[in-house]
Order: structure tokens, then C-alpha cells, then sequence
């Protein structure tokens, strides 16, 4: 996802300002219709934000009671429907997959960044993959986990270590992309100072550049996170399945996630159940809003400027 | 060392994977219909007796709700990005953009309850007034052109405040105004970055699955109307995966060339993106 990409440095100076003198004809109708035109693309996303978030919040107030958090999906009490077992599956899965990804993300970016021969074919290869892989739609990725629990002869895919695997494939390029930013914003002197202190290229990277960069990838990670665990597509693929009634109880466990009981909520024409989705949904936007807040706290805490 | 080559590797294993993964499937799939009745035919039938695979219906359903999410993301993203880039201060662009980006990070199931739940009956029925189903094109398209906004507005941002300030410096001792210069000085000199922000938000529109699923229909429907419901490549995907499908079959075989005509669209479109991005970058 390159909207959250934390990019460093290079923000334009400050001095735009046009001397007002009456000259350029800043203020005739013309360039004051522009600037409203331009307001009003900028208050419209607001704006659908702020209508989403009210419409779905007064939908779903009156289903934000206890059952919600402790029933676990009812066909026959509609009213009393809850989505116990997809809070918990979406934790289980938000933390397997986070550690199926972050360490694999961050070696990776570590070998790019600080290892690699940027001229060699392998190399470039790795790198116009990641970018492609980061536009490959997620549906996708959930076709192919799906065909790799297939070809190794999986009966069950809706397991949390199954979809796991579809949404650390997901989140991977987007992690190694980040992680790499924030190794790249490290300065070079700090490599250079410990490599002309005797430090072998390994300690450098381990000892200075990683740590310095730690903040960023945290950032980077928890983002990308909150990303994976709203997303449906893969795990729709898997075929995991809504009305589970039990709680997860490891990688193994057959599960269902937030996304996926919001999904077939929509879907069906009972009102109870559309309130009930949007019940779900506040909770699963206060998920995220939790993870993008801890994001920002790191960034703004953390995150160490040269 | 190694390990850490290995681990950059898995994103090329990744690949082979998707191709490999798509392709056992997809070539007992073409064992049994023609390529050419595939891509050329009109009629997407393949739960009903007789059986029909011609995927244009579908891809005509993608093309009409990405269409309308571009022609609302295109315009409304620039104009943000503009704004961000031109004429806000360092400290509104600073707390304006994250907001902008929250779009973005909303899950598109919830962007999917929203079509269903509001903008369908609420803005496009009541508001409107228009004739439109439960689901349809119109309100899929519509959500779908808001979350990508952040996309386009986003990397437009980037690509313009990357100019430098000599060029605007120049546009404003030449007598012009702001607006002149954005229009005449920034905007192109920013065009690759802003092409690139472009055909990125028409690769995640084309990809977007849960929108579809769920706001944007489930008849294939080869129409150019789009108040009725249509369903896309990727809701077929959706709602064929939520069945049985069993290793080998033929629904789980159709759902693999769906998905592979899915995947070598976005894929042409993400090289065209990387090669412009290349070719027209302007070295400042």
C-alpha cells in the first residue's frame, strides 16, 4: 500500500507565498472557482469519511451491547447474534501472520538494502517483483494460497496457519518496501563510522543500522497489519467459514475473522443482521483505529530525524 | 547472509507460486472450453445447464465499475492532491493528509456495507431519485472511485511537491497567478508521477473485490447501464469461492482462469505504471 509508505526527507521548503500585489490577479473569479473546486475534492473524501463512520455507527448502536462480543453467530436469535469467534479469529490471525511476516520481511529488506549488488540480473529481478507484487490484487493472493493448500494435499484450507499464510504473502512486499525506507533514511555515516571503527559489514548492519531503524519498521509493520486484518478477499477464497462456534485454539484451529462475519452479514436481507454488521464493523474499525493510533504514537514518539 | 537472500527470494517464489498456482488449474479448465470461446463469448453461465464460459460479461462488469470509480477518484484525488501540494500550509497539508489517508485504511468490506447500507438507498433512491436496483453498478462504482481518491490524491501529492520551487518561482515572476501555475508549470511537469498514481488506482479499482461482492450484484450482465447490477471478475470470484468447490471440478477450475485473466490485466497495467514511472521520470 504506497499511501503509507513513510517517506523521509524531501518536503518542499517553506516560501510559496505569493506577494499579493494586485498584479497576478490572484482574486479574479476564475482562480477563486479553482480554489473552491479544489476545497471541495478535499472536504469530499472527508466528508464520505465522516457519513460513513455516522451512517454505520447510528445503524449499529443499538447491537454494541455484551452478546455482541460474547455470543457467537446465531441464525436462529437473530437479535441475539454476536461475533465472538471472528474477533478472536482475526486476533489469532493478525498475530500469526505478523509472525510469519515481520521477520521475513525485515531479512529481506536488510539483504536489498545493505547486501545486495544492485547491478545483478537476480537482484534487479527481486526488485521489479516486489513492486508488482504490492499492485497484485488481494483476491489473488487468496487463489493462491488456496492452490498451494491444494497442491500439498490440504482437505481443510479454512485454518488460521492457511490463511496466515495468504495474508503474510499479502502484507510481505508492503513490509520489505517500508522496512527498506526507514533502513535507506539511516545516514551514512553512521554505517561508515562503524565500519571504520573495524566493524565487519554484519555488525554494522545489526548493531547501527537496524536498531536506528527499528522505529520506522515498526510503523511500517503495524500499518500494514491493520491493513491485512480488514481484508476479506483471501480468506473468502480459503473458504472460511462464518457460523463457527468455537474459539480458535491454535494455528490449526478452524476459524472465521471480523471481515468475513460483516461479508455474510451484509448479505442477508434480515434487518437484524444488517445492524448487527455494523455493530461489527465499529469494532473492527476501533481495531484498526487502535493499531493506526499506535502507528502514529511510534512515529511521532520513536522515529528519530538526521 | 544467505537466510537473508533467501527471505528476498520468497517475493520471486511468490510469483512462480502464483503462476504455477493458477496454471494447474487453468490448464484443465482450457482443456475443456476453447481459449477463444472464453475470451470472446457473451454468455457467462457455469452453474446452469447447458453451460456457457464466455467471459465478457464479466469483464464488461469490471470495466463499467472501474470506469465510474475512476471518473469519480481522477478528478476529485487531483484536486486534493493540488490542493495539499499548492496551496495548503506545511501544517494544514500535514494534518489534512493523514485524514485524506484514513480512505485508504478503511476495509473494503465496511466500504462495501456502505453502498449497500446508505449510498444505494439513501443518496442514489431518496436523494437522486433515480430507478436503481438493491445492487448496482452505480453505487459499487462510486465507493469503489472514494477508497482509491487517497490513492490518486496521494502519489499526485508526491509527484508535485517534488518540483522544484525554481519552476513555480519562475511561472509567479512571469506575472502568473497560482492557479496558472499549477495548471500550466506543476501539473505537467508532474504528469509521469501523476499518470503513475493514475494507472495504480486503475489496477487496485480492477482488483477491489469485496465492493463488488457485495454492493455491485451477482447476474453476469453485459450492459452499458449503470443503474443495473452487474457482477464483475472479481465478484464472481467471491461468490463462486464461497461454495463448495472441490479440488479438480469445474467450478474450482473456472474460478482459477477468472482469476488468472484478473491477474495478467493488473499485471500489464503495473508494468505500464513501473515503465512510465521510469521513462518520463524528470531528474531535477
Amino acid at each position: 500500500m504506497t499511501t503509507t509508505q513513510i517517506k523521509p526527507g524531501r518536503r518542499r521548503e517553506e516560501g510559496t507565498r505569493v506577494l499579493d500585489t494586485g498584479q497576478n490577479h490572484e482574486r479574479n473569479a476564475g482562480s477563486l472557482a479553482f480554489l473552491v473546486a479544489l476545497w471541495c475534492s478535499l472536504a469530499f473524501g472527508v466528508l464520505v469519511l465522516l457519513v460513513l463512520i455516522a451512517s454505520t455507527a447510528l445503524d449499529g448502536a443499538p447491537r454494541l451491547d455484551a452478546n455482541l462480543f460474547t455470543e457467537y453467530s446465531s441464525t436462529l436469535f437473530e437479535e441475539e447474534t454476536g461475533v465472538r469467534a471472528g474477533i478472536l479469529g482475526s486476533l489469532w490471525l493478525m498475530v500469526t501472520t505478523a509472525v510469519m511476516s515481520v521477520p521475513l520481511g525485515i531479512a529481506a529488506a536488510l539483504y536489498l538494502e545493505e547486501f545486495a549488488n544492485p547491478t545483478r540480473w537476480y537482484n534487479r529481478l527481486i526488485e521489479v517483483n516486489l513492486q508488482n507484487l504490492a499492485a497484485v490484487p488481494s483476491v489473488i493472493y487468496g487463489l493462491l494460497a488456496l492452490g498451494l493448500l491444494a497442491l500439498r494435499g490440504f482437505r481443510q484450507t479454512s485454518l488460521v496457519i492457511g490463511g496466515a499464510l495468504a495474508l503474510t504473502l499479502l502484507i510481505l512486499p508492503v513490509i520489505i518496501i517500508t522496512t527498506r525506507e526507514s533502513i535507506r533514511a539511516v545516514p551514512r555515516e553512521i554505517r561508515d563510522g562503524s565500519l571504520a571503527l573495524g566493524a565487519t559489514l554484519w555488525q554494522t548492519t545489526w548493531r547501527q543500522s537496524l536498531p536506528s531503524a527499528i522505529p520506522g519498521i515498526a510503523t511500517g509493520t503495524i500499518l500494514a497489519l491493520s491493513r491485512a486484518i480488514g481484508e476479506a478477499a483471501p480468506l473468502l477464497l480459503l473458504g472460511v467459514a462464518t457460523g463457527i462456534r468455537f474459539d480458535p485454539n491454535g494455528i490449526l484451529s478452524q476459524f472465521t475473522a471480523l471481515p468475513i462475519q460483516i461479508f455474510t452479514m451484509s448479505s442477508q436481507p434480515q434487518e437484524e443482521f444488517q445492524t448487527a454488521a455494523a455493530a461489527a464493523i465499529i469494532v473492527l474499525l476501533v481495531m484498526i483505529l487502535v493499531l493506526n493510533g499506535l502507528a502514529i504514537y511510534i512515529r511521532n514518539h520513536y522515529q528519530r530525524r538526521w | 547472509m544467505a537466510v537473508l537472500r533467501a527471505a528476498a527470494f520468497v517475493s520471486v517464489f511468490t510469483t512462480i507460486g502464483i503462476v504455477v498456482s493458477l496454471a494447474v488449474p487453468v490448464v484443465n479448465f482450457f482443456g475443456k472450453v476453447s481459449v477463444w470461446d472464453f475470451l470472446t463469448g457473451t454468455d457467462w453461465s457455469p452453474n446452469l445447464a447447458p453451460q456457457s464460459f464466455g467471459v465478457l460479461p464479466l469483464v464488461g462488469g469490471t470495466l463499467m465499475v472501474t470506469a465510474i470509480g475512476l471518473v469519480v477518484a481522477v478528478p476529485l484525488g487531483l484536486g486534493a492532491a493540488m490542493y495539499l501540494s499548492e496551496y495548503a500550509s506545511a501544517r494544514n497539508r500535514a494534518r489534512l493528509k493523514p485524514i485524506l489517508e484514513l480512505l485508504a485504511g478503511i476495509p473494503s468490506v465496511v466500504y462495501g456495507f456502505f453502498a449497500l447500507s446508505f449510498v444505494t438507498p439513501a443518496v442514489l433512491q431518496d436523494l437522486l431519485g433515480m430507478e436503481v436496483g438493491f445492487t448496482n453498478a452505480l453505487s459499487a462504482g462510486i465507493v469503489l472511485g472514494v477508497m482509491i481518491i487517497p490513492t490518486v490524491a496521494s502519489l499526485s501529492e508526491d509527484a508535485m511537491s517534488a518540483v522544484p520551487q525554481a519552476l513555480r518561482q519562475g511561472s509567479f515572476a512571469m506575472g502568473a497567478n497560482r492557479m496558472q501555475t499549477t495548471l500550466r508549470v506543476v501539473f505537467p511537469a508532474a504528469i509521469s508521477g501523476i499518470a503513475a498514481a493514475v494507472v495504480l488506482g486503475l489496477s487496485r479499482a480492477i482488483g477491489e473485490t469485496m465492493i463488488v461482492a457485495l454492493a455491485s450484484g451477482s447476474q453476469p450482465n453485459l450492459s452499458a447501464d449503470p443503474r443495473e447490477g452487474m457482477q464483475t471478475m472479481t465478484g464472481f470470484i467471491a461468490a463462486t469461492a464461497g461454495g463448495e468447490n472441490p479440488v479438480g471440478s469445474t467450478s474450482y477450475n473456472t474460478l482459477f482462469a477468472v482469476g488468472l485473466l484478473l491477474f495478467l490485466m493488473t499485471l500489464v497495467i503495473n508494468v505500464v505504471s513501473i515503465a512510465l514511472v521510469r521513462r518520463y521520470r524528470q531528474a531535477y
